[in-house]
């Protein structure tokens, strides 16, 4: 077997034939009788950004959740380093979207962030001074530093997404699950969001990001996911992310797809 | 006496404590169902036994909230009627048969049915030994069920998906939350009734929320203002012979909140009002300027132009 590249000399991870860090099999899941994920299988390779691209009601965040075990599964397998997801679960991490909490929720941002410790800290383990360490160390990675002791009602929503971003920080996990990170974020989030998850490639760690803004596909991800109920297609952006593909996916709903101009057409949904 | 007060002083902590999570997990109204619907689970509890053992009394009551939910959920999922107007409906008819239950109680010539109308509106004073016992127990372990589990019942309350995804059991988490909402629901209905024990529930919660933004001390001073709403009630019904408890305990734990409306250092009108008079004078100066400086030339130009 092969040894697995990993992208920097710091990372633990160069060991022979290694598990890969998902391995999904046979996928399906159902909404009130109606199938909105089916038969989905894919391997991700290590140390990379991995995007899943598709319509709305694809099963994007059904599919996330699903692998998860947040939502009941129909059927398939889910391996995170070659064993069963539920024993794996403290090398995984999950970013939710924004809109899955209530933000007027009495808590400071750094109390979010210590929340991703707990899965450390057993049945009667309280957080402590090393936890509110580490937290405070992951707000001040993502720039919010500053905002420990604000309310989250008073976050912006750039801000609140980096939150929540710290808090996935704070997990220390090596496989990353992330439901439309970069939905409704301004500008300079967006960038330190890319920024941390390019780190986080160079830490050799993997990160899967459901995402709906065709135009910096390209530029973000090393694999791309095309889903629209069924997998479409899996592999290296170059190979997977192309015109004949992506119309298949849409299911040739997209107003104008030329690779040149994606950066500025609008992509219609149907 | 001493005891009666010391009982209701818990029962008002727990309620407190407990209700913080009901509110946020917007299960308020939950409570105040399910206290309605146990009126006839009490009744028939005492139809068959023929004693007034608080054990059957909560036995009823928990059964008749078990009925209760099932009806809200059989409704919602199979008419186009929502929640809240389930609710409202399992609530106003399981009470209406309780009171008719009632009356049969009164009029049957059972024996020993006196008093049991005190169930509407909590009578403290009537509460004997055991009663008094079972009341301080249960609400002390609600207290110290709450203080072990508090990061999980916080973290469930805030991000249930997180939450499982860390390997949580959600599900029983929340089902123990409703589970410990019921009992200070059941348990509370001897001191303050049926109709009114929600109240224990919701308000303290609701006007802790103005004092902060943390959960931590929002859980601390609910379980305070509960505390003292529930003393105050038994106090008053102690002095005024026939005096329900109930009633006096909801207008303490109102006046509480009215205070919190207004006085609340996080969240209360008056602070309100302050923080934006402060903010006005270091920011807004130069903008009332401006909004003047126009609307006076706006005038001009329109004068001009005519």
């Amino acid at each position: 077997m092969s040894k697995v590249k990993v992208q920097s000399a710091a990372s633990v991870m160069e060991r022979e034939g290694a598990a890969p860090p998902l391995t999904v099999s046979g996928l399906s899941a159902a909404y009130q009788k109606k199938p909105v994920l089916r038969g989905v299988s894919f391997t991700v390779t290590e140390g990379e950004l991995v995007g899943v691209i598709g319509p709305n009601g694809a099963g994007k965040s059904t599919m996330m959740k699903a692998a998860l075990g947040l939502i009941p599964r129909l059927s398939g397998d889910v391996l995170v380093y070659g064993k069963p997801y539920k024993q794996q679960r403290k090398l995984v991490g999950y970013v939710p979207q924004r809109e899955s909490v209530d933000w007027d929720f009495p808590t400071n941002a750094l109390d979010v962030v210590m929340m991703g410790r707990y899965g450390h800290l057993g049945l009667l383990g309280r957080p402590g001074a090393k936890e509110r360490a580490i937290a405070l160390e992951c707000l001040a990675k993502v720039g919010m530093a500053d905002f420990a002791s604000r309310q989250i009602s008073q976050l912006s929503g750039g801000q609140q997404q980096r939150v929540f971003l710290a808090r996935a920080l704070a997990q220390d996990a090596s496989l990353y699950f992330m439901d439309e990170p970069f939905a409704g974020v301004d500008a300079a989030t967006e960038k330190a969001i890319i920024t941390l998850l390019q780190e986080l490639k160079q830490q050799g760690k993997t990160v899967i990001v459901v995402h709906h803004d065709l135009a910096t596909v390209e530029e973000y991800f090393d694999s791309v996911l095309l889903l629209n109920v069924e997998l479409v297609a899996y592999g290296k952006t170059k190979d997977v992310f192309t015109q004949e593909l992506l119309q298949h996916t849409y299911g040739g709903r997209l107003a104008f797809l030329d690779r040149n101009s994606l950066a500025k057409t609008d992509i219609a949904e149907g | 006496m001493q005891w009666i007060l010391i009982s209701c002083t818990l029962l008002g902590l727990s309620s407190g404590i407990i209700g913080c999570f009901s509110y946020l997990r917007k299960q308020s109204l939950m409570g105040d169902t399910l206290a309605h619907a146990a009126l006839p689970g009490i009744c028939i509890a005492f139809m068959l036994t023929g004693t007034k053992s608080i054990l059957y009394f909560l036995i009823g009551a928990g059964l008749a909230g078990i009925a209760a939910t099932f009806g809200i959920g059989w409704i919602t999922r199979h008419s186009r009627i929502k929640h809240d107007a389930a609710m409202g409906i399992v609530l106003s008819s399981f009470f209406g048969l309780g009171i008719v239950l009632l009356t049969l109680v009164q009029h049957g010539g059972y024996g020993n049915q006196a008093g049991l109308d005190k169930f509407l509106f909590g009578q403290a004073a009537s509460m004997i030994g055991s009663d008094v016992l079972i009341l301080s127990i249960v609400s002390l372990i609600l207290v110290t069920v709450c203080y072990f589990l508090f990061k999980q019942f916080k973290l469930v309350s805030f991000d249930p998906g997180f939450a499982k995804g860390i390997g949580y059991p959600v599900a029983f988490f929340e089902q123990l939350l409703m589970f410990l909402m019921v009992v200070a629901v059941v348990v509370g209905i001897q001191a303050v009734g049926v109709i009114l024990v929600a109240s224990l529930i919701i308000t303290p919660a609701v006007s802790a929320r103005y004092w902060t933004d943390r959960l931590g001390v929002m859980v601390v001073v609910s379980g305070i203002f509960g505390a003292i709403s529930g003393a105050a009630g038994a106090i008053a019904s102690s002095t005024a012979a026939s005096l329900p408890t109930g009633p006096l305990t909801v207008l303490a734990a109102t006046a509480l909140f009215g205070l919190s409306l207004l006085f609340g250092s996080k969240r209360g009108i008056i602070m309100r009002r302050l923080v934006q008079q402060r903010m006005k004078r270091t920011l807004g100066f130069g903008f009332e300027e401006q909004a003047a400086t126009a609307s006076v030339d706006d005038r001009l130009n329109k004068e001009a132009s005519l």
